[in-house]
């Protein structure tokens, strides 16, 4: 199986080693360009977009739910609203759903039916979230994916795991770690990692 | 929206030939309603060009890990979104 | 262990379950960790996609439908963005936006 994400083909490999798919999606783009579907200038806004999402975005929202309760109160009940407050662009997503891990809970995300993940708050999903492995065992077996990423959990604590089926997309509010209470916003972000949004990592000082 | 928050509900386990967003390793399970979401356009329909509407009522659907497999530790549970259409009540 | 070994084991009736419906698909294959980043002509697919959709030209369901009906070792061997082409080529050629080959013709020009 050779669901890991890395850049090779499976047909002959075109110029400079890039996959045979590569020239098909420039051929691709030429086409849909001359018949009028779209334009390059489109789709050149369009990567524009899609590599200026970072984890950053989704980290604000998570320090300031850290900072104020009554805010996380609110991204509970509506992370998209919430979000938008920030002045952060929340995605195509009719709603997005906060999931707040406690000292009694730890939540996970997948999507097993495919890839579904909040891009525009995390930026483009890790390989391994859209691998198979990834897909099929973290339903089945949450905690020992979760050792596998090195994430041992307190006995205590139970595993929510959310299958994101339909178009909510779903951030994890990991647990705010001890002794950052001297820290601010911008600081804390900072510790608020990619992985720790996603459920399979603690966020980074802990 | 016919059900609420705590509403036990059991996945219908019907074949479904083409596009439909119920995992295989839920249906014909029994879990308990989380959240009631927005409605949302059916994903059946709109897979093949419709317009996916009327919306259909959506729930995160909460599912204890020892139910779905043999071997799982009892506690750990598994969510999803499913559409009302897929949802049966349970006793 | 083939689908149907897995069906018959796990399942006390036969189902169909699609190449995509991974959810506690039986594996031993550990998760690899290693990430890459995003080339250039994946980047561009992600794109045409996503205008395709903002156009109306076809939609995530389509899309979804699209990669499902992979054959089950097309999808195992596709890297994620091989996926997206096939499934774009696939629902264009489906509403006659693209002719079939057409694209082969274009790469052999």
């Amino acid at each position: 199986m050779s669901d890991h994400g890395h850049d090779h083909g499976h047909d002959p490999i075109g110029r400079d080693g890039e996959p045979a798919a590569a020239a098909r999606v420039r051929a691709l783009e030429d086409l849909l360009v001359e018949k009028g579907v779209l334009t390059h200038e489109e789709v050149r806004a369009r990567v524009d977009w899609l590599v200026s999402r970072t984890p950053a975005h989704g980290a604000r929202l998570v320090a300031r739910a850290w900072l104020d309760s009554a805010f996380k109160q609110r991204a509970l009940d509506d992370a998209r609203s919430a979000a938008l407050e920030l002045g952060l662009d929340p995605g195509e997503s009719p709603q997005v759903v906060a999931l707040e891990n406690t000292e009694d809970v730890h939540h996970m995300v997948v999507c097993t039916l495919c890839s579904c993940y909040p891009k525009a708050l995390l930026g483009p999903p890790p390989d391994w979230y859209k691998s198979l492995p990834y897909r099929s065992r973290a339903v089945s077996d949450p905690r020992g994916v979760l050792e596998e990423f090195g994430l041992h959990l307190d006995e205590q604590v139970d595993v929510r795991v959310v299958d994101s089926t339909a178009d909510v997309r779903y951030v994890v509010i990991p647990q705010r770690p001890a002794g950052t209470e001297h820290l601010d916003e911008a600081e804390l972000a900072a510790i608020v990692t990619r992985d720790s949004m996603i459920g399979v990592a603690h966020p980074a000082a802990h | 929206m016919t059900f609420a928050p705590g509403d036990m509900v059991r996945v219908a386990d019907r074949p479904h030939t083409g596009h439909h967003r119920t995992p295989g390793y839920l249906k014909g399970k029994t879990g308990r309603i989380a959240r009631v979401h927005a409605a949302f356009a059916n994903p059946e329909t709109r897979a093949y060009g419709a317009d996916g509407l009327p919306r259909l009522p959506l729930y995160l659907v909460e599912f204890t890990g020892g139910d779905l497999w043999p071997s799982a530790p009892g506690r750990d549970r598994v969510c999803a979104d499913l559409f009302e259409h897929w949802l049966e009540p349970s006793a | 262990m083939s689908i149907s070994e897995y069906v018959n084991g796990r399942y006390d009736r036969a189902m169909e379950r699609g190449v995509h419906d991974r959810g506690g698909w039986p594996t031993d294959t550990p998760i690899d960790r290693r990430e890459h980043e995003l080339a250039d002509w994946e980047l561009r697919m992600d794109a045409i996609e996503n205008v395709l959709e903002q156009h109306g030209v076809m939609n995530t369901d389509e899309m979804r439908r699209g990669i499902e009906s992979m054959p089950l070792a097309a999808y195992e061997a596709a890297s994620y963005y091989e996926r997206w082409l096939f499934t774009t080529e696939t629902i264009l050629e489906e509403k006659g936006i693209l002719a079939p080959g057409e694209i082969d013709a274009r790469l052999e020009a």
